[in-house]
């Protein structure tokens, strides 16, 4: 498969180069031509390919590089370097307006991109930060564009400003800034619809807008499976409309990104935000590093770290708590479905594996064997249990176990082979009590241990 | 009907003019820039065609192929291998006589694909297209879980004229799939089109979500005629190629629909997928208007990818 394949092209080189003691030209020329194709493969732009090729080969064939310590994994350093530098070193932020002045932001993209989605997580990002936001449905012509904002809109809490399809975008944006003026809005967002960058007449409606009216910020949203044409694209809407960063959606399919790359090399915008699911809360800050980690296949360990840092923050007490008890082996069936909440609260097993290191191909398999469903039956069975029998496991009797295995509308059969699953990672916990295991993964029975309790 | 068709070969040419510009001016400079035929010359080919988002392995079969081919015929000109390149894509391309069956019997059409791509517009056109065709078309709104969905398609639905079943926010799409089949036959419908909300294929449960209502039709309706048709964006990269591989293997697939080809999107993924998983490309999409979904004709397409009958105007970049 054309995306999966591309990691494990490229970890492929980087094992053979860290093999060797001693490289020659050849070697990293070859090397770098698999990075090449690798890099194709994953949509990144033609153009952008050959001179991050070339940036890289000039620093890589060198006799510093060549006849040093450690010469693979300094090629596989640079590499990682050149891609950092590629998609802009630092995490940017949207620039605010200071004080209480308002902020225009406006959204432009091809159909489809997913602006009207962006929109709204963006002013549930804001509303995070204090702002006050106010979307305006700007795009007159998609049928139900509207009503789409509108729902988004009262999901997040967010007022939105629309004078239906009958006046002309650029004059329901000037009356939303007076609305936004007399009702304490600190932040204008402008919905447009979605356009091509070829027709002219939709891409001087943007340019008329931003003419009349003072723009602060103008995004453009762009999908992340966009293949070549990505840079065309950004170049079209920046050079006639202008643009000052990009929001990159639908992060969360499988691709590797390769638009990113290339936007940010070309326009030079930088990438603000990551859409990275269905729900209006997925949206995420742009961390440059991270993302070329993830294009490299090493897998994305500090979004995790983020993540799981977020869920514990509220709870961490408790977190503390769970894992000294462990250390005893005292782990009962309520700290169990415990640490199955905390696991979905990180996007669920596979969000998680498909972040760590070298697992982004695996991790579909595992998840399918891991199934969501089979923990939903596990939880199930935990929840079919009394109180008392959570926290004293020992409580549980045949007769017992019968009315939990009907309760949770299993077999008896499951209901035994989860409870023995269970007491057997708990010895192991009991073993390894004395050993480090802090944090997150610690907080899921088996994960570090070995065996699932199912 | 002559006057029509040039309207939409002009128009096609019009859409994937930059495609054209983009692929057609770099293979000419390949076939006028090198003297001989090399490896340096492949080389250069490869790369050209994987820029038009043909992609890495769609790219080395078809240089393969040409190689073979100019191998046996002995071919030194680099200039005549251009001909043999049309050919052979052209070739891969050609859509079966069968494709469009279900004009004819009673049918159930779900419309496919990952988030915008143009599902809801793609099933409200091929309303108004079947409709046109004389075809009594039920229209489902299995898409309920984006917000306005319904709306969306319920306005396409009073454009072609056409019923429309379901569409309320938050209800269950298999339970509108099921309504719907049963609506069909009850009001003996030639064809029920079902739009479904968008999902990206790595989203195990929604996937399973679609295979439940491919499951429903066959169970309910198990003597129409099944097509399933994956919407692809034609910006898209190598992504749609895992789309439409993941898609089909919870339901099959018997076509696809490219959309948006009207932009500087570069046409090569549907060599890409025609090559690799032999899912023949059924209907593009050129434009806005009812009339720019149009049936896939791979000579056309060919034809105006690689400007085989000269452009009167050069549209502007």
């Amino acid at each position: 498969m054309a995306f999966e394949s591309l990691t494990d092209k490229l970890q492929n080189v980087f094992k053979r180069l860290r093999g060797k003691g001693r490289l020659t030209e050849e070697d990293v020329r070859s090397a770098l031509k698999e990075v090449k194709m690798a890099l194709l493969e994953a949509d990144v732009n033609f153009k952008v390919v050959k001179q991050f090729i070339k940036a890289v080969e000039e620093r890589a064939i060198g006799q510093d590089v060549m006849n040093g310590l450690n010469p693979g994994q300094m090629v596989i350093k640079i590499v990682n370097e050149e891609m950092i530098s590629l998609m802009g070193s630092e995490t940017t932020e949207i620039a605010m307006q200071p004080g209480k002045s308002i902020t225009v932001i406006m959204m432009a993209g091809l159909q489809g991109a997913g602006k009207t989605t962006a929109t709204a997580k963006i002013a549930g990002k804001l509303k995070l930060k204090g702002k006050k936001s106010l979307l305006v449905a700007c795009d007159i012509y998609r049928p139900a564009a509207i009503e789409q904002l509108e729902i988004n809109g009262r999901k997040q809490e967010v007022d939105v400003f629309s004078m239906g399809s009958d006046h002309k975008p650029v004059e329901i944006a000037r009356e939303a800034i007076a609305h936004a003026m007399k009702n304490g809005h600190n932040v204008v967002i402008l919905d447009t619809a979605g356009r091509l960058h070829v027709d002219e007449g939709m891409m001087q409606e943007l340019q008329e807008i931003k003419e009349q009216i003072a723009v602060h910020q103008t995004l453009l949203v762009v999908d992340a499976m966009t293949g070549q044409d990505a840079v065309n694209v950004a170049k079209e809407f920046d050079e006639k409309v202008g643009i000052d960063g990009v929001v990159l959606t639908k992060m969360d399919g499988d691709t590797r990104g390769g638009a990113a790359l290339s936007i940010k090399a070309v326009t030079g915008k930088p990438i603000l935000y990551v859409g990275m699911g269905e729900k209006l809360s997925d949206m995420e800050q742009f961390y440059p590093d991270r993302m070329a980690s993830r294009i490299l296949g090493m897998g994305d360990v500090l979004s995790l770290i983020d993540k799981a840092q977020a869920s514990l923050d509220l709870d961490e007490d408790k977190g503390r708590e769970m894992a000294g008890r462990m250390k005893k082996g005292k782990f009962d069936f309520e700290d169990y479905l415990e640490s199955m909440r905390q696991m979905r609260k990180l996007g669920g097993i596979g969000s998680i594996l498909s972040m760590l290191p070298g697992m982004g191909s695996k991790a579909g398999d595992l998840e399918s064997q891991v199934s969501e469903k089979q923990l939903a039956r596990t939880e199930a069975i935990v929840l079919s249990m009394t109180p008392q029998e959570r926290r004293n496991p020992k409580l549980l009797n045949p007769k017992r176990k019968h009315r939990i295995a009907k309760g949770a509308g299993v077999d008896i059969s499951e209901v035994n082979r989860f409870i023995k699953q269970f007491e057997q990672s708990q010895k192991m916990m009991k073993q390894f009590g004395g050993g480090k295991r802090r944090g997150m993964l610690g907080g899921f029975p088996g994960m570090g241990g070995g065996k699932f309790p199912f | 009907m002559g006057e029509e068709k040039k309207g939409f070969f002009s128009r096609l040419k019009e859409g994937l003019s930059k495609t054209r510009n983009n692929i057609v001016r770099g293979i000419d400079n390949v076939f006028s820039g090198f003297s001989a035929i090399d490896e340096d010359f492949y080389e250069e080919l490869e790369e050209i065609l994987i820029m038009g988002d043909i992609g890495v392995n769609a790219t080395g079969e078809i240089v393969e192929r040409l190689k073979a081919q100019v191998k046996e015929q002995r071919i030194k000109e680099p200039y005549a291998c251009k001909q043999l390149l049309i050919d052979s894509i052209r070739e891969q391309m050609r859509v079966d006589d069968t494709a469009y069956d279900f004009e004819h019997q009673k049918s159930v059409i779900m419309v496919i694909g990952v988030n915008g791509v143009g599902k809801t517009t793609s099933v409200g056109k091929l309303a108004g297209k079947l409709k046109d065709n004389g075809l009594k078309v039920l229209i489902a709104a299995a898409d309920t879980f984006r917000a306005a969905a319904g709306e969306q398609l319920a306005e396409w639905a009073r454009r072609a004229d056409v019923d429309m079943i379901g569409g309320r926010e938050g209800t269950d799409p298999a339970s509108v799939v099921y309504d719907a089949v049963n609506a069909a036959k009850a009001r003996h419908a030639d064809v029920l089109l079902i739009d479904t909300a968008g999902r990206l294929h790595n989203k195990k449960n929604l996937m399973e979500e679609l295979r439940k209502m491919n499951r429903i039709i066959d169970r309910e309706f198990p003597d129409a005629h099944r097509e399933n048709l994956i919407v692809l964006d034609g910006t898209t990269g190598q992504n749609a190629m895992v789309q439409a591989r993941e898609f089909g293997e919870v339901a099959n697939l018997t076509g696809i629909i490219l959309t948006k080809m009207d932009g500087t999107a570069k046409g090569g993924i549907a060599v890409a997928i025609q090559s690799q998983l032999q899912v023949p490309v059924k209907y593009i999409g050129v434009g806005e208007t009812l009339d720019d979904l149009q049936k896939f004709d791979s000579d056309e397409f060919v034809n105006a990818l690689f400007d085989v009958e000269p452009l009167e105007e050069e549209p502007e970049l």
